[in-house]
Order: C-alpha cells, then sequence, then structure tokens
C-alpha cells in the first residue's frame, strides 16, 4: 500500500467517527425508539453480506501469488468454515484452518 | 444495599466478559501484525485499533488499503461492516436508555460485539436489576476484552517485523473473517446471503476499486432479508 500519512489519518479518523455514531445512535437517544423492522431486518445481515465478498477474492486470487488461484488457499478456507461453523469456536476455526493452510501448502509443493 | 449490588454487578460484568480475552488477544494480534507488516507506523496501527476497537472492520480497510483503493471506498468498507453495530445500539436502548447522557456516551465507545452479546444475555435474566447497576455490569465486561484487545495489537504490531514473507500472513485475514462468520451461520436467510455475497463479488470482480464489494453487500443483504421475511421470524 501507499497512502500519505495524511490520507491513513483520514481514514482512521473517519472510521473512528462513523463508527462511533453508529454505536451511539440509539443509546444517545432517549429509551427504546426503534428503527423501522425491515432495516432492522437488512442490517441483521450485514455481516454476512460484506465479509464473504471481501474474503472471496482474497482466497481465490491472492495478491500475494500474483492473482493466480492457490489450491491450498482453498481447501484451508472451506477447513476453517466447515469447523467455525460445526464447532462455533472462531479461536479452533483459526487455528485450524492455519494448520490446514500450512499442510496443503507443505504438500501440494 | 444499592452501591454493594453496584459493586458485585462491575465484578459479575468483569468475570462474564474474561472469556473473551481468549477471542480478542489472537485476533488483535494478527491485526497488528498486519497492519505493520502493509505499511501502517505503529502509532498509527495504534491509534486505529484504540479509535475504532472493531476487529472485523480494521481489517476490511486494510484489505481495500493494500489493494491501493480510494479513500471514501476504504472508509465506506470499514463502516459497512460496522452496520451491525446500530442493531446492537437499538438493543440496548430500553435497558440503558434511563443512564445519564455521558455514561450512554462512554458506553457506545465500548459497544463491541461480545459486550452486547454479554449485556443483553444478562439484561434479560434480570429485568429488575436498577439501571446503576445495568451501567457498571456493562463496564465490568467491556473492560477485559478491550484491554486485551489494545495490548495484543502492541504486541502483534511490534513483534511483527521478526516474521518472514514466505510465512503469507496475509492469508489469516480471510481466515479469520471465516472463523468470525462460520459460527453465525444458523439459518437458510444467513447462508443465502453469504452465497449472494460471494457470487455477485465474483461475478462484478471487473468493477474498479472494489466498488463489487458494495453491490455484492447490498444485493446479499436484501437476500438475506428477503429468506426471512418469507420464512418468518426466526
Amino acid at each position: 500500500m501507499n497512502y500519505s500519512a495524511a490520507e491513513i489519518w483520514t481514514v482512521i479518523l473517519a472510521m473512528a467517527v462513523g463508527t462511533y455514531l453508529i454505536r451511539f445512535s440509539f443509546l444517545g437517544l432517549i429509551g427504546g425508539r426503534r428503527m423501522p423492522d425491515w432495516l432492522l431486518r437488512h442490517l441483521r445481515y450485514a455481516p454476512h453480506a460484506v465479509l464473504p465478498a471481501m474474503v472471496a477474492p482474497m482466497v481465490l486470487s491472492p495478491v500475494a501469488e500474483g492473482g493466480s488461484a492457490d489450491p491450498a488457499r482453498i481447501i484451508a478456507a472451506l477447513g476453517c468454515g466447515l469447523l467455525g461453523w460445526a464447532t462455533k469456536n472462531t479461536l479452533l476455526a483459526i487455528l485450524g484452518g492455519l494448520i490446514i493452510f500450512a499442510l496443503a501448502t507443505l504438500i501440494l509443493r | 444495599m444499592t452501591s454493594s449490588t453496584d459493586k458485585t454487578a462491575f465484578w459479575r460484568g468483569f468475570r462474564d466478559g474474561m472469556p473473551f480475552i481468549l477471542a480478542a488477544g489472537p485476533f488483535g494480534l494478527v491485526f497488528g501484525l498486519v497492519a505493520t507488516e502493509a505499511g501502517m507506523k505503529l502509532y498509527e496501527t495504534m491509534a486505529m485499533t484504540i479509535l475504532v476497537i472493531g476487529g472485523a472492520s480494521q481489517f476490511a480497510a486494510l484489505a481495500q488499503m493494500q489493494q491501493q483503493a480510494p479513500l471514501v471506498l476504504v472508509i465506506a468498507a470499514g463502516l459497512l461492516v460496522n452496520m451491525r453495530m446500530a442493531i446492537y445500539s437499538a438493543a440496548l436502548a430500553p435497558h440503558l436508555g434511563p443512564a445519564p447522557f455521558w455514561k450512554r456516551a462512554f458506553a457506545a465507545y465500548m459497544l463491541v460485539d461480545n459486550v452486547y452479546i454479554t449485556a443483553i444475555a444478562d439484561y434479560t435474566k434480570r429485568p429488575d436489576a436498577p439501571i446503576s447497576a445495568r451501567m457498571r455490569y456493562f463496564f465490568g465486561t467491556a473492560l477485559p476484552a478491550c484491554t486485551a484487545w489494545y495490548l495484543s495489537t502492541l504486541i502483534g504490531a511490534m513483534a511483527g517485523r521478526a516474521i518472514p514473507e514466505s510465512w503469507q500472513l496475509d492469508f489469516i485475514v480471510p481466515i479469520a473473517f471465516i472463523a468470525l462468520l462460520a459460527p453465525m451461520l444458523r439459518t437458510l436467510a444467513h447462508l443465502t446471503a453469504v452465497m449472494t455475497s460471494v457470487v455477485v463479488a465474483l461475478l462484478l470482480a471487473w468493477m474498479p476499486y472494489n466498488t463489487e464489494l458494495l453491490v455484492a453487500a447490498l444485493a446479499a443483504m436484501a437476500a438475506g432479508a428477503e429468506v426471512e421475511r418469507r420464512r418468518g421470524a426466526q
């Protein structure tokens, strides 16, 4: 990455203020004023909607590999997902995913 | 009597918040590591960690920066990931609404995933707890995870330079995201949102500066919400 210090601080401060305002939104307004149901229903899926779109290209066409697919990454990503889904344990899934990645890299090269 | 229950509430929250050190620790370590590896200065990395306290959003912004995306899209990616916190805020408002303004303002700063999950469970279990005890429980449960988050980022940022490039540490980012998301896949609506997100992002990968991320996210949210609406609430 190649950004000036001013640009990096712009990102930091904009994210800080924006995130704070998101968290403060309803706590700041008195009492239980509610968001409309349709909006809540959409926001419930925000993590499920944003993260996979970011993850897919990182797994399938990694910058580190010059944009070409690496089967070790695909296997590790699937393994990590299954492990996290089955155990509901984030930490275990991270460790498992990394171990699978290390093994797959060793075996496939 | 009230003051002793208040004190108990703080320590009860603290105890309930302790296990999340295990989750925040490694995540912060990796963020500190990856951020400094990508070219952020130590104090920039720490400023982001302390001011934002949002692991997934920090990784999201970093991933955009590694692709040299325009600043607007870097910030948009980070904030999109944090939109879910509006839900936490809305859910806690009825419980914490009567507290003084400055306390609510401070609580908002520490409103992270595990604090929300722990606090809402306790408030539901003890509907008669006085507002002061609820507030103390909140801060008690926020303290361990937030402290662990700051410290582990610092350690990761300082240790990062010692690690060779051949280890492909950049792969920890997608792994951490997958590991964070997989336990949250509980319904058909969740699965629909995830699949839509992946498919749309890959189909639109030709769009400049990761703008496909915004399209994919909106499409996936709409798809998840629509499945939920048709099937009724979980």
